[in-house]
């Protein structure tokens, strides 16, 4: 080891000391909050972090992705403070978290609203959501574009290119159960590994459908309005529309805690909560739990 | 003569001997822990996949349904069209790569010479060093629009776009192991042929090639392996969609990219967990069948 090593090896150190004395007492150092799950909410996640230096600058928040299945692992294993989540905890997750002595409490902290995404030379403006089931449900009859009574230009073999999600990430679950309901998607979507990779395929294949957050949207891809059903009216995904409900597939985002939340977490959950905490979420492309005013 | 053990005691214990001994222990350690890190993924990985195996998992559905659901409110775990899939991937890639190995392989090894044949092995070995992950870069921004322009399918990313980019990722390491084993004919081989009258091409087919086959061999079936095991390159650009192919054109999953794509956010300990360690073992059994049949083919080599 060269001497001009060792004040760099001194700060993990000195960090660790910090994150230990942060638990114990109650004397203003520095507290260290630990913030880990889904990857739609990492952006964000990761805005209030920062922002929230601005407010407390004796409070670091870690945030880490890794998927909602991950954060709430972690949640059950009690390592993190808050676990970010795109879908809801399942029960037997809570039975697991409880069993470690873990009451996990949900916070609503925003909305995503799930685009149907279409190539631009797509003709398609609105579907339902009987339609989009027939494209992606198992059974359904929708194979290609001319079953949806179009033909898209660029898309020779009018086949329909359904892109999907791999099937534990959050977006995947909540579209099969708002879409598909009971149902199970059909076998041989092209399964992406991201919401980006979603759009990006969709983006430069003239026969593909794709779904994936609102705030993945690009200038080259189209998206259709959805109506729930046949004559019900049909509404364009936006972060207004998402807010108010009337969007049919925007589903909320939570934060979980480990117990009531006291001292700093509760600090850092109210301000996310606040007006100036969701319109960090609203600058993302994310619908605000309310109606703010940002500057 | 006197046993090791007393020739040891008369040796002076000088730096020497110790620094010696240090280095005999070290290669010692080194050489065991290959054995020590494959045994250890062996037991890992099927301690973990065996419970599934054991209390979940039907054969018959696993090896016959293509209806890979592992987080459907009915789970199926019908690995069929993975399987298929990778070898279909695997099939096609071979088609690619034994020709080009093959043929840098006999051009390296027997007819460049000086300069060109070091500057060649050199850009095969950097050929061999690109990162897979690069590799599904290039199959999804230059291949796919590619494949789709002159076919005029709908989608680039399938089987021909994963067979030829791992083709040309296997390639590399094929054809540096297949000069090795041209390197091993001796030249007396060959100057015996010359002084037949042979011509050189006829050295090489009639001689060079037939006294090499075995290791030949030994290097299409390390190929095979790589590109079973490959994971990332294949992930990118064969579309990751659960299909039993029927057209170099359509989109597949493989094992190795089903296995990457779920187990990041999949809870330690269920079933969907346990059914990816499964098709871990499926693998790790199909690549350690390969690599122990290349190994034998090669020791057969020796033998002779």
């Amino acid at each position: 080891m060269n001497r001009s090593g060792a004040p760099k090896r001194a700060a993990p150190v000195a960090a660790l000391l910090v994150f230990a004395c942060g638990g114990g007492s109650d004397r203003a150092q520095r507290s260290v909050i630990q913030n880990k799950g889904s990857d739609t909410l990492l952006n964000v996640a990761q805005a209030w972090a920062e922002a929230y230096r601005e407010v407390a600058p004796d409070v670091a928040v870690s945030v880490t992705g890794g998927g909602s299945g991950t954060g709430i692992s972690a949640m059950i294993n009690g390592t993190v403070d808050i676990a970010n989540s795109s879908r809801r905890m399942r029960d037997l997750e809570r039975e697991a978290a409880r069993s470690n002595g873990v009451e996990a409490v949900e916070f609503v902290v925003g909305y995503d609203a799930l685009a149907v995404y279409l190539h631009e030379d797509n003709p398609i403006r609105s579907m339902t959501l009987a339609q989009i089931g027939s494209v992606y449900g198992e059974g359904g009859s929708a194979e290609t574009w001319s079953d949806l009574g179009v033909a898209v230009p660029g898309c020779g073999s009018d086949e329909i290119v359904r892109v999907s999600r791999q099937n534990n990430s959050g977006t995947y679950v909540y579209f099969r159960e708002a879409v598909l309901g009971e149902g199970d998607f059909k076998l041989g979507s092209r399964d992406m590994h991201g919401s980006k990779d979603v759009v990006d395929l969709v983006e430069n294949t003239p026969c593909a459908i794709g779904y994936s957050g609102l705030a993945y949207a690009t200038e080259h891809v189209r998206m259709p309005c959805i109506a729930a059903a046949e004559g019900e009216p049909c509404v364009a995904p936006t972060l207004t529309a998402a807010e108010d409900g009337s969007y049919p597939i925007a589903r909320p985002l939570f934060m979980y805690t480990a117990g009531q939340p006291r001292g700093a977490v509760k600090a850092y959950v109210d301000w996310i909560l606040s007006n100036e905490g969701q319109c960090v979420i609203r600058k993302r492309g994310y619908a605000p739990i309310e109606d703010v005013a940002c500057g | 003569m006197k046993p090791a053990a007393a020739l040891d005691a008369m040796d002076r214990r000088d730096l020497a001997w110790y620094a010696d001994r240090a280095a005999q222990l070290l290669i010692f350690t080194g050489g065991l822990s290959a054995i020590v890190f494959v045994a250890a993924i062996f037991v890992f990985v099927t301690k973990e996949g065996l419970d599934f195996v054991f209390s979940a998992l039907s054969l018959g559905e696993f090896f016959t349904s293509i209806a890979w659901r592992p987080t459907s409110s009915n789970p199926t775990y019908g690995a069929l069209a993975l399987i298929a899939g990778t070898a279909s991937v695997t099939g096609l890639a071979m088609l690619v790569s034994v020709p080009l190995s093959l043929g840098a392989a006999v051009y390296i090894g027997e007819f460049a010479t000086g300069k060109v044949r070091e500057v060649l092995k050199v850009l095969v070995e950097l050929l061999a060093a690109i990162p897979s992950v690069v590799w599904g870069f290039v199959g999804i921004t230059i291949m796919k629009p590619l494949i789709e322009g002159v076919f005029g399918v709908p989608l680039g990313l399938g089987v021909l776009n994963a067979g030829i980019i791992l083709g040309l990722m296997a390639a590399p390491i094929m054809a540096t192991i297949a000069e090795d084993a041209l390197k091993a004919v001796p030249d007396g081989y060959r100057e015996a042929a010359e002084a037949l009258g042979a011509t050189r091409w006829e050295v090489v087919r009639k001689v060079v090639i037939p006294a090499s086959r075995n290791g030949l061999l030994a290097a299409v079936l390390l190929g095979v392996g790589r590109g079973f095991g490959e994971t990332m390159a294949v992930l990118m650009a064969s579309g990751h969609a659960i299909n039993l192919p029927t057209s170099p054109f359509d989109s597949v999953r493989a094992l190795t990219a089903t296995i990457a794509a779920e187990l990041g956010d999949t809870a330690e300990g269920s079933a969907h967990y346990g059914s990816l360690f499964t098709l871990g073992i499926l693998l790790f059994a199909v690549t350690f069948a390969i690599n122990l049949t290349a190994d034998l083919v090669v020791r057969g080599t020796r033998r002779k």
